[in-house]
């Protein structure tokens, strides 16, 4: 073709002698629908609390896709920076609910940026920081989300404890104790919790979760931030 | 008539009617794909499938299983394919779902081998132990194939399959995990997808129901657990097989069976199933 063009016709591009405008969309075929849907809900529950010295994350380790339980034992709660994957010394952690595929890539993204923090300033990033930005991973994704809700908990510089949730596209709150909530009720006086009844009290809500949703139980997976470090505890659930 | 040089040889607009340009380059008048508002398509359901992959964590490896047909929506179309796909000695990669992306994945995996050979120098000039610890195992191989999957779901162009991958991670334990279209992934003593999550996972799951029951299981009674599930997945699902392919690895490296005819079978017990539906006598 390109050797007839060259001496025959003057034109820079050669043209098809049977160009015609384009057609309609519509009459080749009409448009296609997209079915795909990237979305899907694998159940389970969060919480997350803090003290005076301490944040508590639990979640449990159910995996569901509808009816059907893929597995007993998929954690929903990471350590987030340390060193290496074992995440040594992290002294954060994020819960996930949601679609687990995407929590699996937030928490990815949040972990390689608090263990850059750490390889460019040289030190580690603090609670709030790193909660703020994961604030900015989430919103950046305002178009396409990450289907998650999301609870970060850490200890703050001061060493007390601090828990801030998500929602899929921002930041929701970071949790004040102090701020009561409710009408015409004289406000509670807020004391923090000691650790021994913060565990029990999670593990309550989570035998009584067990019994009204039929996604959450088989696992109760416990994170406990202190300034000395995360201790992980994993006792067993209802598995029905 | 069109005498121009570019019309020779060409079907005469006249006599054949207008040449379709859609499949023309862009700046020849083509608009197959982005021009003219026309979306890029991508598959939006799977055409030629398979059915559930089914497998077991044991004592010291793995067995795996899925049948050899391929349906074209309800018809048996391919009887012959084989959907589990060793990669090395310590991974099995078995394949639900659509086909094509199966064989695509497929073709991806051994570019994959070929660029980890390469980079592993294996030569020769490595004792068997760094060899052995150099080599991609079954839990690298399921953090590659999952994120090729989320990667595709995320731009719209999901590759639409159930896989598990069974086989032993870096320190040779029995390795097994799930990763689908949407990327989601989990591991479990015993998985299963397609219908085999409803038929054969109960059946298994009475069996291992955790990981200490898997780590005390022996090979014979993993192998025996799967062939009954292969046949009670031959029995209800439609859209099965009785020539199925089963692998299992352990340290000793992958053996692969792809042409096991179910045992025993017998539709004896379906002279007695009466009552469904309108069915009165």
């Amino acid at each position: 073709m390109a050797a007839l063009s060259s001496y025959s016709m003057s034109a820079s591009t050669p043209t098809f002698s049977f160009q015609q405008p384009p057609q309609t969309s519509s009459a080749a075929g009409g448009q296609t629908q997209h079915s795909f849907y990237p979305y899907t809900d694998n159940g389970g529950s969060t919480l997350g609390i803090s003290g005076d010295s301490f944040t508590i994350l639990a979640g449990d380790t159910r995996s569901t896709s509808g009816y059907n339980i893929n597995t007993r034992h998929e954690p929903k709660l990471f350590r987030i920076g340390g060193s290496g994957p074992t995440h040594k010394n992290a002294r954060i952690v994020l819960s996930v609910v949601g679609f687990a595929a995407d929590g699996r890539a937030l928490q990815e993204r949040l972990d390689t940026i608090v263990k850059l923090y750490r390889y460019q300033h040289g030190k580690d990033i603090s609670v709030h920081a790193c909660a703020q930005r994961l604030s900015h991973i989430l919103y950046g994704k305002r178009f396409f989300p990450y289907y998650v809700t999301a609870i970060l908990g850490g200890i703050d510089e001061e060493g007390k404890g601090a828990l801030y949730s998500y929602d899929p596209v921002n930041l929701k709150n970071q949790y004040e104790p102090e701020a009561a909530q409710g009408l015409g009720k004289p406000q509670l006086v807020a004391k923090p919790l000691d650790r021994k009844t913060t565990e029990e009290l999670v593990r309550d809500a989570f035998t009584s979760a067990v019994e009204r949703h039929i996604e959450v139980g088989d696992g109760l997976q416990m994170m406990v931030i202190t300034k000395d470090g995360i201790e992980e505890i994993i006792s067993p659930l209802k598995q029905d | 008539m069109d005498h121009s040089p570019q019309a020779w040889g060409r079907p005469r607009d006249d006599i054949y009617g207008s040449y379709n340009p859609s499949y023309l380059p862009h700046n020849k008048g083509g608009y197959q794909a982005h021009a003219n508002g026309q979306p890029n398509t991508h598959t939006q359901s799977p055409i030629v499938t398979g059915t559930s992959v089914i497998a077991i964590k044991f004592k010291s490896g793995v067995v795996i299983a899925a049948d050899n047909l391929a349906s074209y929506g309800s018809l048996a179309r391919f009887t012959d394919v084989k959907r589990l796909k060793p990669f090395n000695k310590k991974a099995v990669v078995g394949f639900g779902g659509d086909v094509s992306d199966m064989q695509y994945l497929d073709r991806l995996l051994s570019s994959l081998d070929v660029q980890e050979n390469y980079s592993n120098g294996a030569s020769g000039d490595l004792d068997d132990e760094t060899e052995n610890r150099a080599m991609m195992s079954a839990k690298n191989l399921h953090t590659y194939l999952s994120k090729v999957m989320y990667k595709r779901r995320t731009d719209f162009n999901p590759l639409w399959n159930a896989l598990l991958v069974a086989g032993l991670d870096e320190d040779s334990k029995p390795f097994l995990a799930f990763a689908d279209l949407l990327g989601t992934t989990y591991s479990s003593p015993t998985l299963a997808t397609g219908f085999g999550a409803h038929l054969a996972q109960p059946i298994m799951r009475r069996a291992v129901p955790d990981e200490e029951a898997s780590q005390k299981l022996e090979r014979e009674k993993a192998v025996e657990l799967v062939k009954q599930c292969m046949k009670v997945l031959f029995y209800r699902d439609a859209r099965s097989m009785n020539v199925y392919s089963m692998a299992v690895i352990d340290e000793n490296g992958v053996d692969l069976k792809q042409d096991i005819k179910l045992e025993a079978e017998s539709w004896a017990f379906a002279e007695g199933i009466k009552g469904y539906g309108t069915q009165t006598v």
